[in-house]
């Protein structure tokens, strides 16, 4: 019971906070609008007993992608947006697009409405599970992973560099 | 242990707890008024009360009773907000921060800690991640040039060095396998060679880890060496320069909250928790642990206040260099030559 209100409650937060992040005009509010998502969405996490995911949810996404979000809004000092009636195309195929989501969601619930309930700790939630998880069954495509990362973190810092100083990277390249 | 005797405990538990932290952070204002003005070779606070003890007490009558000021350019909804979101982020860790092992009162055996969960460390390091926003906001929403220099010299050094404080704690976690806070003290328990005891530090050459943490520490908590956020001498008070009265004292509160939760943290991880001699009957078997455990936060709090009086502020590119180019291949190396001697040794 006290799992249902809880779930109720955040994930009303998690749509409200979503809702909010688009109406708010200034991006500043916008942003900690995403935290509160974020936040909410890591509740979800720990009610379904998975909370190494959880952690690594406020961690990683509301502790240091949403502060760099917050830290380039305030570098750029961006201002108010100016409110636009919106493209054409977005009420066209936007509003259909998320009706047909939808009602494709909800079918395929329906149609596996028969599957029962996952019962609480059924699912490898613990910090070691996912460690067997990751470092034996995936072990490849996280090392996969990790070299993406590590490509990407080569690029970031190509980008950066050549943008600043475009004469020395060309002379040590 | 029925429903009901479960909360009335947790309430007690969690009344008493925020008691003694708040009234440790006024008190650490104190002590480090007291320290910092020896060793500049004055009294510091001795007009209220024996030693100026009562001191934090006429501050925080001070600070109440102040004219509260909002600037009419600030951004009102986040300027409100910021100082609230620094302070409650600050405070929220000792949740799940243990004192001691367990307090027997008639029938109910208790832990000393509001809740033990089996992803402590994990918990206590999302919400001082979270805690930046307190600062990074109010430089923004301030909308003054200073503030919002030291917001975002806040961010960033926080950034910076959460990783190399994090990667510094994954050697103490191969160690002990848990994240739980509990578990790592008591993989921690016993001695070595007869004498040692068998704290991380020591045992397993964690002591590297253990300066990193010390020195990520600092800048996560924006104390000298590390202050740039609030450098009076080139940003009057950084993030926290327009605000004012209550607001102000926020701020303050906060930071000191986050010292102590930084000396908890170091203790738990690094100095083996509450261990030290246990002798007498059961009540004072219950209590001598809380007491090693505060010696350890006092120490800590003591070499914060110590390096405030003898270190200057670094320059802001030497602060991220030292992050980035020393403090985190340390690290890593750190991690590395750990995880080589764990798996060797298993």
């Amino acid at each position: 019971m006290l799992h249902l209100i809880l779930f109720s409650v955040f994930a009303l937060v998690c749509v409200a906070g979503a809702v909010n992040l688009l109406v708010q005009k200034h991006p500043i509010n916008s942003a900690l609008s995403l935290i509160v998502v974020m936040g909410s969405l890591a509740v979800e996490y720990l009610l379904l007993g998975a909370e190494f995911v959880a952690a690594v949810q406020i961690i990683v996404y509301a502790g240091a992608i949403m502060v760099l979000f917050v830290f380039v809004i305030m570098l750029l000092n961006a201002g108010e947006e100016e409110q636009t009636e919106g493209s054409r195309v977005a009420w066209l195929l936007g509003i259909p697009g998320m009706l047909a989501v939808t009602v494709i969601i909800c079918w395929a619930l329906l149609l596996h409405s028969d599957m029962g309930t996952a019962s609480l700790g059924a699912l490898p939630g613990p910090p070691a599970d996912i460690a067997q998880l990751l470092f034996h069954e995936f072990l490849l495509p996280f090392e996969v992973t990790s070299v993406l990362v590590l490509i990407a973190i080569m690029g970031a810092v190509v980008l950066a560099a050549r943008s600043e100083s475009a004469p020395e990277a060309k002379k040590e390249g | 242990m029925p429903i009901l005797t479960f909360i009335i405990v947790a309430v007690i538990k969690i009344a008493l707890a925020l008691f003694v932290l708040l009234t440790a952070v006024a008190y650490t204002v104190w002590l480090e008024r007291k320290v910092v003005g020896h060793m500049q070779n004055r009294w510091g606070p001795t007009r209220v009360g024996p030693f100026g003890l009562l001191q934090p007490a006429a501050d925080g009558v001070k600070f109440l009773f102040k004219e509260d000021l909002t600037p009419p350019h600030v951004y009102r909804p986040l300027f409100i907000a910021a100082p609230m979101i620094a302070v409650i982020f600050a405070i929220t860790s000792i949740a799940v921060i243990p004192f001691g092992n367990s307090l027997h009162v008639g029938s109910i055996t208790t832990p000393m800690q509001i809740t033990d969960v089996n992803i402590g460390l994990l918990v206590v390091l999302g919400i001082t991640s979270l805690g930046v926003y307190g600062v990074a906001l109010s430089g923004w929403s301030s909308n003054s040039k200073y503030s919002l220099l030291g917001g975002l010299r806040a961010s960033a050094q926080m950034i910076s060095y959460e990783i190399a404080l994090g990667l510094s704690l994954i050697g103490v976690l191969i160690l002990a396998g848990t994240f739980s806070l509990r578990g790592i003290v008591e993989a921690q328990a016993g001695h070595f060679w007869g004498f040692i005891p068998n704290w991380n530090i020591f045992r397993g050459g964690q002591f590297v880890a253990f300066f990193i943490y010390l020195m990520a520490a600092y800048a996560e908590t924006n104390r000298i060496p590390f202050d740039l956020p609030e450098a009076e001498t080139e940003l009057v008070a950084g993030y926290h320069t327009e605000y004012s009265a209550m607001k102000f004292a926020m701020f303050f509160m906060a930071e000191y909250a986050n010292m102590i939760t930084v000396a908890c943290l170091a203790s738990l991880l690094f100095l083996g928790g509450w261990s030290g001699p246990i002798f007498g009957p059961q009540l004072l078997q219950d209590v001598l642990p809380l007491l090693w455990f505060a010696l350890r936060i006092f120490a800590f709090l003591f070499i914060y206040i110590w390096v405030r009086g003898t270190l200057p502020r670094f320059r802001y590119d030497q602060l991220m260099a030292f992050g980035w180019k020393f403090l985190l291949p340390l690290a890593i190396a750190n991690l590395v030559v750990t995880a080589l001697i764990v798996a060797l040794k298993s």
